[in-house]
């Protein structure tokens, strides 16, 4: 974890609410449920993480991976239940980023990509503190580390979609995530871009970054992630993808809305209207 | 030509009105970046007309004193921001609903106690769209200190406001107060609508905080030079509008406010033919990427 080292050891003014308990998990969930009036979002969803995996999260629209993610990372209140970083209460830590999905963003506010990955530094900043030179030299870095140093001043409307998304995994970096949470970064991106993302992604795995991935496509689910999740309002299976993935438990995720496709690697999953923009609405 | 100019500046209230015009408008274009980025102008026009209670609360208690009818203003400003918010929070009502039930509630209550006082038409209509020749030296005091502390303000929470307005889940995830900071910002432009009732008055007011930023919004690319250039073209707009007032004999809100809408017209037009020459150019790079 070079970078986030090479922050540490000069940063003072880093506010860490709560020391992290030691040996505890990284991310613990229990008994988690979260109710909308139209029903349960979530239910009963209890799982662990140790620090440094890469999990997937599949499971069909509306099957509560956003929801899921927003409580997590402290947006959202559960209705019953606890989410757990190292061990606190995430309201303590600043060291969960949340990536958005690229269709909530407003891509026309008036900041270049220097600027959003500086906000990730704000919590770092006291109120009336402008940010340093050595915070632009972060954000420098962190632009760096996803191949966008070049592209620091560009407005972020005109950014492709895989630039979108490395700029907020910058951001990600600049705010010294160790949990990052990702909300479909993979949808409506080309195979180059997909493979751009996953380069990073192996890069943040060997800094020791844990990272949740919400996804569509089982298949890079299975082939590039060393745990999954798959979820359909409750967990239907977590833990090595070749164990959740088997045909039982995707019918049971997916029910009829799946095609099974048997390969020379396996078992290929083809879900139905997959990998529509939105994911459920709370 | 410089006759032309000079001319007016020899009587004191149109100074007055020229100082009062250009504060304002800078103190409402900056403080309206936030508010045409987070698409609050319906909120920030609700607000403005929400306020005439208090207006004419004060006009009755003072007899007529603007420095009464001010802090009644203000207090009703605050409140009914505060109110707003928290309706449109707390009940299943959508919140252009909400803010539509208390702004004609309340904008029809003020009618009405204007309405027992004689001289109820003339008054009215002094509120509802500014008298910025009628600004006296106490007035514009009170312009100067209220509108110092709301750029003050902004400035003090500048990336506070950035990261709450593009993407209130990180500032969430940072653990910034993001429901004060929400609350700060309606308060601010309750109190940069008191600020500016003389000038435009309370239907304008909103042109004030949504035009000249939007104007900015369709030619600029990060947050500084929109608040900038929206403070130019509020400043310019006070200019030229009270010029034309002066030789139109046009109601002086109504010049500073058409003025505005001239200019963003302008840019507007400008902006659709330059796009379609930029437009061609990014979806080449956007191919070649």
């Amino acid at each position: 974890m070079a970078l986030l080292d090479e922050f540490r050891k000069t940063d003072h003014l880093i506010r860490h609410h709560h020391p992290h308990e030691q040996g505890a998990p990284i991310l613990g969930v229990t008994d988690l449920w979260v109710r909308y009036e139209s029903g349960a979002a979530l239910e009963d969803i209890s799982f662990e993480l140790e620090p440094g995996v890469r999990l997937a999260v599949v499971g069909p629209n509306g099957a509560g991976k956003s929801t899921l993610f927003k409580v997590i990372a402290g947006v959202m209140a559960p209705t019953e239940g606890k989410v757990h970083v190292y061990g606190h209460e995430p309201g303590g830590h600043i060291c969960i980023a949340y990536v958005p999905q690229r269709s909530q963003v407003d891509w026309n506010f008036p900041v270049n990509v220097a600027d959003v990955v500086m906000m990730g530094r704000i919590g770092k900043l006291r109120l009336f503190r402008h940010p340093r030179a050595r915070d632009w030299e972060i954000v420098e870095h962190a632009l760096e580390v996803v191949g966008m140093g070049h592209l620091s001043k560009r407005q972020i409307g005109e950014l492709s979609g895989g630039q979108q998304q490395r700029m907020f995994i910058a951001r990600a970096l600049a705010q010294e995530a160790e949990l990052i949470l990702m909300d479909e970064p993979l949808t409506g991106l080309d195979i180059n871009s997909q493979e751009g993302i996953f380069r990073i992604l192996d890069d943040l795995n060997e800094r020791g970054v844990t990272m949740l991935v919400a996804m569509h496509d089982l298949q890079m689910a299975a082939e590039r992630f060393d745990r999954v999740l798959l979820l359909n309002n409750r967990i239907v299976a977590i833990g090595l993808p070749p164990d959740v993935l088997s045909s039982q438990n995707l019918m049971d995720a997916y029910g009829g809305h799946l095609s099974l496709v048997q390969t020379d690697d396996g078992v290929l999953a083809l879900e139905d209207g997959c990998c529509g923009e939105g994911e459920e609405s709370p | 030509m410089i006759d032309w100019i000079l001319a007016p500046l020899q009587y004191g209230f149109m100074l007055r009105g020229l100082a009062a015009a250009v504060l304002v408008g800078v103190v409402c274009a900056t403080l309206g970046t936030y508010v045409v980025l987070r698409g609050m102008a319906f909120f920030g026009d609700a607000l403005a007309h929400s306020i005439l209670p208090g207006v004419a609360i004060g006009y009755l208690v003072g007899g007529g004193a603007r420095g009464t009818v001010f802090w009644w203003a203000l207090l009703t400003a605050i409140i009914s921001a505060l109110g707003i918010g928290a309706i449109s929070r707390s009940t299943k009502i959508k919140e252009d609903t909400a803010i539509g039930i208390v702004f004609a509630g309340t904008f029809a209550l003020g009618v009405a106690l204007i309405s027992t006082v004689g001289s109820y038409t003339a008054d009215l209509t002094h509120f509802l769209f500014g008298d910025v020749l009628g600004v006296r030296t106490s007035d514009l005091w009170l312009i100067i200190i209220f509108g110092g502390l709301i750029i003050l303000a902004i400035l003090a929470f500048y990336k506070e406001f950035l990261v709450v307005s593009f993407d209130p889940i990180l500032a969430t995830t940072l653990r910034l107060p993001t429901r004060l900071l929400d609350f700060l910002l309606l308060i601010l432009i309750a109190v940069a609508i008191v600020v500016s009732l003389q000038t435009v008055g309370l239907a304008l007011m909103v042109a004030m905080l949504v035009t000249p930023a939007a104007t900015a919004y369709l030619v600029t690319r990060r947050l500084p030079v929109m608040m900038a250039l929206a403070a130019t073209v509020a400043a310019v707009s006070g200019v030229i509008g009270l010029y034309l007032s002066f030789y139109l004999g046009i109601a002086s809100g109504a010049a500073i406010v058409l003025t505005c809408t001239a200019l963003f017209a302008l840019t507007w037009f400008v902006q659709s033919i330059r796009r379609r020459f930029i437009l061609r150019n990014q979806t080449a790079r956007l191919r070649s990427d």
